[in-house]
């Protein structure tokens, strides 16, 4: 079986956010790191590659830097890393981002893709579902639990108050929440084949049945109108009470005051 | 890419969501919203109603503002799938060719917008907090032509600590995924009627129809979080499933029910359909209590908008008190016990 994972460094946003002075956000003090949706679909196709036998490849679109993260992935068990980068890709929105990763996809034999359910700087969900669409192969979005099954799928499709178990002939893609498992630490050996291990690098031309015009930030429908930091509403008032009695009597006071109670 | 004829595309559509042959709230928040847009844009609300046997919920959508109801009935789409409502949605777009659509950012919304956008091939943006009418570029710029009447999308992005403002100015449909709780329904119009119209594309399985082998509910008897005025939310420092029952207590005394962050539901004291935040639900109570909470942006961006938020937590540098407009450092265990008597004094006292 051949598994791809598409996946994604961001800066991460879990508890290590910093702000400038003026309450803007400082991006450069931030760690990058595999995106944790991602990292959970990459630890489930380990865990069928374990199961199964796999072939793991891992790909990724961004800057050279993103290479880190195929290093990371392959420390974990990844067997191969692909890196697309180019200059012409960048500012891609969803739609362009989705080309891109398609047309990358397009040189490679998969049974299997999974890309995480969302990234955590855009948050949209929308560029695995999209993936599969200019694939041409069914999509399950949310899985919190993924078996093989001969040439199918099953996976456990969540939603709001129920999943739903889906079956799915491969190829197919799946996009994969942080709920689905704990992905395993890197490995010593791992670490010694991530280092040694060759990531092949992509771009432009590399791409298969792509047009130029829906790559990058020209090829993307939709475009940033204004952007800023969140101005976020001042804080309000802090006690520190001596006692609960003192502090019930500030929030019922309050409450009074706002006729609540 | 860009859409010809952009001028053909018009109107506001509405993808009205349906689970189990019952309208989702979000669905009507949309007609709300998209009644706004389209007097806006002196245009008409259309809601998409797709499903089996739905054609009897067209009146309700009426009652919520819809103007014109388009109803795809299939059998194969009993049972939300992303292929034949994919089919059904990107159908019904072109044959009459909306200039807006609208869909929930629900779990099936954002299956449904991403895969229907890039069949129509226009942009999508996601989880949006404000919608509106204006120009863009925002401001002309010699050179390049500024358009009116465009759709811009406002949404937070990193986790919420940016928001940036989107527009869609060269590909029609404009489309937009809504986080629940945000836009308001109108007031339903008793009676209301709207003109309503079959259409069914036509379906045949292919290799994108994937098989429901079985469908598992949870079990919950719980109030949707997202309509309660009043919220009393429990975080890691409540410290056990049992000890929830001091903010059940409090929340019985105000009239409000239990929320919980999602380090609540990750530990299984509580179960997902009460986490707010980021991948939670988005909540906008009169009253939001966060009761041992530290309050990660994460959690910030589900509950910042609530009128009034009162955090008691023993942690001083706790972030949840950078939104708070009543923060009390303090033991919550002493704290919400004696407040929820207080209250229920003051209660009585009333009645008296």
């Amino acid at each position: 079986m051949k598994i791809v994972v598409c996946i994604k460094q961001v800066p991460d946003t879990k508890g290590g956010v910093k702000f400038n002075p003026d309450g803007t956000l400082d991006r450069g003090a931030m760690l990058a790191i595999m995106n944790p949706d991602d990292k959970a679909g990459l630890e489930a196709a380990l865990r069928l590659k374990d199961q199964y036998g796999a072939e793991v490849t891992v790909l990724t679109m961004g800057l050279p830097k993103a290479a880190d993260v195929l290093r990371e992935a392959i420390a974990m068990g990844a067997d191969k890393g692909i890196l697309v980068t180019d200059r012409v890709l960048g500012g891609a929105d969803t739609w362009a981002t989705s080309t891109t990763i398609a047309g990358a996809l397009r040189n490679i034999d998969y049974d299997l893709i999974i890309t995480g359910r969302q990234a955590i700087d855009g948050d949209t969900a929308q560029v695995g579902p999209q993936i599969a669409e200019h694939l041409g192969i069914p999509v399950i979005s949310y899985a919190q639990d993924i078996k093989v099954e001969g040439d199918k799928v099953i996976v456990q499709r969540q939603y709001d108050d129920r999943y739903h178990v889906l079956e799915a002939k491969m190829p197919c893609l799946i996009t994969a929440l942080s709920e689905l498992n704990e992905p395993r630490y890197m490995t010593p050996g791992g670490i010694f084949d991530a280092c040694a291990a060759e990531i092949t690098t992509w771009g432009r031309a590399d791409l298969k049945d792509v047009d130029d015009s829906n790559l990058g930030l020209a090829g993307s429908p939709t475009k940033i109108a204004k952007a800023s930091d969140k101005v976020r509403k001042g804080a309000g008032e802090k006690v520190a009470p001596e006692s609960a009695e003192d502090a019930v009597a500030y929030i019922v006071g309050k409450f009074k005051e706002k006729h609540i109670i | 890419m860009v859409t010809n004829n952009i001028e053909e595309y018009k109107g506001v559509y509405v993808f009205a969501q349906q689970v189990d042959n019952e309208i989702s709230g979000i669905a009507l928040e949309l007609l709300g919203k998209g009644k706004e847009l389209a007097a806006k844009l002196e245009t008409e609300v259309t809601a998409v109603l797709i499903g089996y046997n739905v054609k009897n919920l067209a009146d309700k959508l009426a009652e919520y503002g819809a103007d014109k109801v388009i109803v795809v009935d299939d059998p194969e789409l009993e049972v939300y799938r992303t292929e034949p409502y994919a089919h059904a949605l990107s159908s019904v777009i072109n044959k009459y060719k909306p200039d807006i659509v609208l869909v929930g950012a629900t779990a099936i919304g954002r299956d449904l917008g991403p895969t229907v956008s890039a069949r129509v091939a226009t942009g999508l943006t996601a989880d949006c907090t404000v919608l509106e009418i204006g120009d863009f570029p925002l401001v002309a710029v010699p050179g390049q032509e500024q358009k009116h009447n465009q759709l811009l999308m406002t949404r937070p992005a990193f986790g919420g600590n940016t928001i940036a403002t989107i527009a869609c100015p060269n590909n029609r449909p404009q489309m937009a995924t809504v986080r629940p709780g945000v836009m308001q329904k109108i007031e339903p119009i008793a009676g209301a009627k709207a003109v309503v119209e079959e259409y069914n594309p036509g379906f045949t399985s292919n290799n994108k129809y994937v098989t429901i082998k079985e469908v598992v509910k949870a079990v919950s008897d719980t109030v949707d979080i997202m309509d309660a005025k009043v919220l009393v939310s429990g975080g890691r420092g409540v410290g056990s499933a049992e000890n929830f029952k001091i903010l059940e207590d409090l929340a019985e005394v105000m009239g409000g029910t239990v929320s919980c962050s999602r380090a609540v539901v990750d530990s299984g004291w509580k179960p997902k359909d009460l986490q707010v935040g980021q991948t939670g639900k988005t909540v906008r109570p009169q009253i939001y209590f966060a009761i041992g909470i530290s309050g990660a942006i994460q959690h910030v961006a589900g509950m910042e908008e609530s009128d009034i938020i009162v955090a008691i937590n023993k942690d001083e540098d706790a972030p949840i008190f950078d939104v708070a407009d009543y923060g009390v450092v303090g033991d919550l265990n002493k704290i919400v016990p004696a407040l929820t008597a207080a209250l229920k004094a003051e209660k009585a006292a009333k009645n008296n």
